[in-house]
This record gives structure tokens, C-alpha cells and sequence, in this order.
């Protein structure tokens, strides 16, 4: 493993990381100078040889999102850094550690598909993360490297930091854009399935992850095939994984994609460092909370995108979440039920009613009233959000939150069954 | 009638001119506006409704959609726990237990002397650093109960106003530099760029 490239966490160790001055002793500018002395085109084909999957949560690659920018005179790119789902943190290292980093990303991308506006879209939660692009920023301009021709290349940028108000939906690429719009975070209907085509005032967008343009300066720099040698297959390049729960070293850490496994990440004594509490997996959320979850029997698996997907779960946005065989299984799924029924933007019946009736159950359940008939009432709601239960799953709403909705509750009534049966018959959870 | 401060509204226009349209800066301004006041007052909303263009009722329907956003007084100090799955897993639970019973408030409510408002949030994405503990959105990092006492001891007493600054995620948040192209030549762009668009889309639609 020592033979691999940090590549967005490269100056993690710094304690000044942040700074203009620190970016600049490291190569800061490097991947963008050498941007601007290429075209566009052949921007977007070291993109697209590098295989760069998307990093917030659907994957999908970022060189033929790009190719799907209609063309227009107006257009924008937009960064998606609401960086909501539970137990993922990954973004938020980035724009407070390697604020400067990213803008270099954003710069790239935004030259590639010749947008001349782009916005940097973070949660409100972030006031630190806020304070740090922004300065990156303003650093950018004083150095001639954001504003009208920058570095003399004749490509001009603007880029407004945006803060966001507190709403995982924002997440969502369209709620983010009507947010962006001054309104309600409410998903547009689809199609459009993609804002490249209506975006941002109608115009077409491209919404990129925080972490997915962060990739960019190494790319350029060291070309995509460079990237694309490293994980294997789709999954190529490192990607930041986000290691909570009970584990004894949680954080977040940059590792070869598909090279290293579930297992490594929680018990290589260098990274996740093993389980606390009991010491036993009972089971694993592999990609935030949106994802089904995985049992012992699946930590050998390697974080690879098509690997993960292969076994009916994702990587989602990177985010692992290891519970021990402590855990109350009823537990951990009301709570994330309450999430989704706390967050649901509420535009789509399934949705709205579906996860407030099912927290409501849940916490019945956990508390003693519940019935034994709860159990599958349970499974039957989340069949009518997201019909046969499948994974991926159908979708009856305007947006994936709806569907996501059962994927915890599914997992837990499959595997621990027993552990809702025993909630009814002791009148309510045992555990500590 | 100006409600916010000319220091505020000098702020709130620059924001503003940030935009390709106004309205974008709508929630930017709610969050100028909170910190002034701690939340929004009636008469911020409809000044931020005046700058950015739209009525009063769609600045509050906008605002009442998100948590940071609050319609109601709120302490000087918001203090947010996190209890979702990650800091679930590690006692936020019991952390939130323990800031009501020391706090003497219940979640979502505000102490008697208008100190703390204390919330129970959703994940703020420092799971690593379990049960997370944010003040007025700043990350405070105190996982432990007695952590937790010290810090509201340490509040209380007026320090750590430097590190934990009021409301208002913006309030050290400063654009230095301007746009450089001037607000008409913008607007002009774009309305050229409309025509055009409009203009290929009937040519497309014939
Ligand atoms: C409910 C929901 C929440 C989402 N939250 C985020 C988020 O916080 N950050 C993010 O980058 N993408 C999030 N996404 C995915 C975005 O819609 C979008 O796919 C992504 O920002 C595209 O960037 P990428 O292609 O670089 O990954 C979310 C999607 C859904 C359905
Ligand atoms: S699925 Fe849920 S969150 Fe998504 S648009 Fe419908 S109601 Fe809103
Ligand atoms: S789950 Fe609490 S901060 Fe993420």
C-alpha cells in the first residue's frame, strides 16, 4: 500500500493546510497552470481516462456527466457540499483542511466545460468550512487566478460560496439548485433526469461532489491514466472513506479503490484500528444510511463500486458505519427512520406519510407497545414506498429519498427478525 | 424603513450583486439577518423581501423549510447534539439527556435567561468525533458529559466569545474582492444569451 498516491489528502499532516501559503510550498497552481495550457477537449479526455466516478453518492462518471452539458451560451457548474448523509464526513475534511485544493478543482472543471460561473454550494453547518473556501477564494483572485483572464489565459471564472440553511434534501441535485434559487429544497420533478440539460435558472448545470473535483489537479497533473491505474476496473484512484460507529480509530481515510477490503478498513491496526464495544461486527452500513446493510460475512468484500453493488448494497458516499453485536437492531433503524421522516421534503405521499408511519411503529416497537403484527406492517409500508423491496429499488417518488426509506428497515427485519419478535414479547428493548 | 443596520445592508447588497438573480441571496440574507438578531424578525423578512424581489410571505415560507432558520427567538448560544446513527452509537442519547437535565431545558426549548437553546440535530458530519456538539454552529468537539458542563460553565461566564462568535454562519465570512464586471454588463449578457436560446429553441421547435 505505501507505493500509493495521497491524492486529495496530500497535505493532510500540515497544520496550516488551509492556508494560501502552505498550498503554494506544495504544488498549489501546478495542476491548474498545466489546465490552462491544454483545450477544454483534451481536459475532458484526461476526465474521462481517469474512469473518475462521481463522489456523492450515485457514481456516476464525471467525464461523461461533462459530455452531457448541452450547450448553451449561459451555463454553470455547481458543488455540491451540503454533505448531509448520516455518518458521512468525508467533504467536510476537504473544505476546511484543503480548502485551496478544491477551488484548483473547481477552476479545472469549470474550464473544461467553459462555464464562466460556478457556485460552491455548502451546508450552513460548515461556518468554519464557509470561512475557509471563501478565504481560498478571495487568495485565488488576489493571485490572478480566479476573475477576468486568469493567469492569462483568457478563460474568466467567478465563484459564489453559497451557504446552504440546514436540509439534507438539499443534497438532492435538484432540491440544491432550487435552494440555490432562494426557494424551498424541494426535487424537481424528472425527467430532466439530469440538471446538464435544465439546471440552475433553467440554464444547463453540471453538479459535481466536493470531493469529486478535488480529484481534479492531480488528474491533470499526472494524467488520467496515471488515476485510472490505480482500484481496478470502474472503481479507479483512491477514494476518502468515512469510518464511524463502534470502531476504535474513526475518521477518514484515503485508500486505493477496490484493493482493500470492508475488513481492513475496520481492523487494519493503521486504519479503522478494530471494533469497540464487543468486539464482534453484527452488521455494517456500507455507504450512508440510504444503503442496506452488510453482515459479517460480507467484510471481505473490497470497496470497489460495482463489487459493493454486485453483493445489493452501494458505496454510496463512502460512509461506513460498523455497529457491533451490542447494537439494538430496532434501535439503529428507528433512528434512521426518524431521519428520513424528519428530512422528507414532503412533496410525495409515500414519502411523507410512509416514514412518519414507520418511525411511529418503530418507536412503539422499541419502546414495549408494539405488536406482533408490527413487524410485517413494517415490511409491508416499505414495500408500497419502494415496490419489492429490491435493490436498486422502484421508484413511486420524485426523488431517491423515498425509496431509501426501507433499505434499514429491511435489512434489520431479514436478518434479526428474532430481535423485533423478542421487542414484543419482552415489552420492549433489552439492550443496555 | 430599514430594519437591518447600513453596515448589514451594505453587506446584503454586495451579496446580492453576487447573483446572476437576486432572489438567490435570499437564504444568505436570512442568515445576515439572524446574525443581527439571533432569528428573523418580522421586519428583516420583509426588508430581505424588498433587496431580493419577491413578497414577505415567500421570504417566511422559504425560511420555515430550514432548521438554521428560525422564526422564533433563540438563545444567545444555540447548542445542537446530534443523536443520529454515529453519535447514536457512541451515547448521544445520554449526552442530550445530560445537556437538558444541566441546561434545565428540553430539546428544542430555551432557557430562562435566553442563554441556551438547546437542539437535538441530525448528523453534522464530524461522526468521528462522537456525540458531536455544535454552538451556534461552530464545532465545539466536548463528547463527555463533564466536557459538556465545562463548556456551558465556560459560556455562561462569557468566555469563549472569540472562538464561538453569535448567530449568523456568515458573520466571518467576507468576499474581498468585487465582481469585475459591473451589474449591467451582467444583465446584459444574459439577456442576449436568452434570445438566443429562445430564439434556437423556436427554430428547433419548427
Ligand atoms: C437525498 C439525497 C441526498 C444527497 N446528498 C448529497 C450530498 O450531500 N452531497 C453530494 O455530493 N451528493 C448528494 N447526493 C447526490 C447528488 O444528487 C448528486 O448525484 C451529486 O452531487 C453529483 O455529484 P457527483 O457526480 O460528483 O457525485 C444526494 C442525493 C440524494 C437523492
Ligand atoms: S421522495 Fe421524499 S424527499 Fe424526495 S421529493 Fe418525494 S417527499 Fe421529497
Ligand atoms: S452522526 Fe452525529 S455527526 Fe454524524
Amino acid at each position: 500500500m505505501s507505493a500509493v498516491p495521497k491524492i486529495v489528502t496530500s497535505r493532510r499532516e500540515y497544520a496550516d493546510s488551509y492556508t494560501l501559503e502552505r498550498y503554494k510550498t506544495t504544488g498549489g497552481f501546478d495542476g491548474l497552470k498545466k489546465a490552462l495550457s491544454m483545450t477544454p477537449e483534451a481536459v475532458c479526455a484526461e476526465v474521462d481516462a481517469a474512469s473518475l466516478l462521481g463522489r456523492g453518492g450515485a457514481g456516476f462518471p464525471a467525464g461523461r456527466k461533462w459530455s452531457m452539458l448541452r450547450k448553451s451560451d449561459v451555463s454553470y457548474l455547481v458543488i455540491n457540499g451540503d454533505e448531509s448523509e448520516p455518518a458521512t464526513f468525508k467533504d467536510h475534511l476537504l473544505v476546511e483542511h484543503d480548502p485551496h485544493q478544491l477551488v484548483e478543482g473547481v477552476i479545472i472543471a469549470a474550464f473544461a466545460l467553459q462555464v464562466t460561473q460556478a457556485f460552491i454550494f455548502l451546508r450552513g453547518e460548515f461556518a468554519l468550512g464557509l470561512e475557509r473556501v471563501q478565504s481560498a477564494v478571495n487568495g485565488f483572485y488576489a493571485e490572478g487566478a480566479l476573475g477576468s483572464n486568469i493567469l492569462g489565459s483568457g478563460f474568466s471564472l467567478d465563484i459564489v460560496v453559497h451557504p446552504g440553511a440546514g436540509a439534507y434534501i438539499c443534497g438532492e441535485e435538484t432540491s440544491l439548485l432550487e435552494s440555490l434559487e432562494g426557494k424551498r429544497g424541494f426535487p424537481r420533478i424528472k425527467p430532466p433526469f439530469f440538471p446538464a440539460a435544465i439546471g440552475l435558472y433553467g440554464e444547463p448545470t453540471v453538479v459535481n461532489n466536493v470531493e469529486t473535483v478535488s480529484n481534479l489537479p492531480w488528474i491533470v497533473l499526472n494524467g488520467g491514466s496515471a488515476f485510472a491505474a490505480l482500484g481496478e476496473g470502474r472503481s479507479t484512484g483512491t477514494r476518502l472513506f468515512a469510518l464511524s460507529g463502534k470502531v476504535r480509530n474513526p475518521g477518514v481515510f484515503e485508500i486505493e479503490m477496490v484493493k482493500t477490503t470492508f475488513r481492513d478498513l475496520i481492523f487494519n491496526p493503521s486504519l479503522g484500528g478494530g471494533v469497540t464495544g464487543s468486539g464482534e461486527v453484527k452488521a455494517i452500513i456500507p455507504g450512508g444510511v440510504s444503503a442496506p446493510w452488510f453482515y459479517p460475512e460480507q467484510l471481505d468484500l473490497p470497496l470497489g463500486q460495482d463489487e459493493v453493488a454486485d453483493a445489493g448494497s452501494m458505496l454510496g458516499s463512502g460512509s461506513i458505519v460498523v455497529m457491533d453485536t451490542s447494537t439494538c437492531m430496532v434501535k439503529a433503524a428507528w433512528r434512521i427512520t426518524r431521519f428520513f421522516s424528519r428530512e422528507s421534503c414532503g412533496q410525495c405521499t409515500p414519502c411523507r406519510e410512509g416514514s412518519g408511519w414507520l418511525e411511529r411503529i418503530l418507536y412503539r416497537l422499541e419502546n414495549g407497545q408494539g405488536r406482533m403484527e408490527d413487524i410485517d406492517l413494517l415490511l409491508d409500508l416499505c414495500d408500497n414506498i419502494a415496490p419489492g423491496l429490491t435493490w436498486p429499488p422502484q421508484q413511486t417518488t420524485i426523488c431517491v429519498l423515498g425509496p431509501s426509506i426501507p433499505s434499514s428497515i429491511h435489512s434489520a427485519i431479514s436478518r434479526f427478525r428474532d430481535e423485533f419478535v423478542a421487542h414484543v414479547t419482552n415489552g420492549g428493548c433489552t439492550h443496555g | 424603513m430599514n430594519h437591518l443596520t447600513p453596515e448589514m445592508r451594505t453587506r446584503a447588497e454586495k451579496l446580492v450583486a453576487l447573483y446572476p438573480e437576486p432572489r438567490s441571496a435570499l437564504i444568505p440574507l436570512c442568515h445576515l439577518a439572524q446574525e443581527q438578531d439571533g432569528y428573523l424578525v418580522d421586519d428583516a423578512m420583509i426588508e430581505i423581501a424588498e433587496i431580493v424581489g419577491v413578497t414577505p410571505a415567500e421570504v417566511r415560507g422559504t425560511a420555515t423549510f430550514y432548521d438554521m432558520l428560525h422564526t422564533d427567538s433563540v438563545g444567545r448560544y444555540v447548542v445542537g447534539v446530534c443523536t443520529n446513527i454515529a453519535c447514536l452509537l457512541a451515547g448521544g442519547d445520554e449526552l442530550l439527556a445530560h445537556a437538558e437535565a444541566s441546561l434545565g431545558v428540553r430539546a428544542g426549548g430555551t432557557s430562562e435567561d435566553g442563554l441556551f437553546t438547546l437542539e437535538e440535530t441530525e448528523c453534522l458530519a464530524d461522526c468521528d468525533i462522537a456525540p458531536c456538539v455544535q454552538v451556534n454552529h461552530r464545532y465545539v468537539r466536548t463528547t463527555t458529559p463533564e466536557a459538556l458542563d465545562s463548556l456551558v460553565a465556560e459560556l455562561r461566564a462569557g468566555e469563549r466569545g472569540e472562538e464561538i462568535p453569535p448567530h449568523g454562519t456568515l458573520i466571518r465570512v467576507e468576499r474581498t474582492v468585487g465582481l469585475e464586471a459591473s451589474k449591467d454588463t451582467i444583465a446584459a449578457e444574459r439577456a442576449t444569451a436568452r434570445a438566443a436560446a429562445a430564439e434556437r429553441a423556436t427554430v428547433e421547435g419548427s
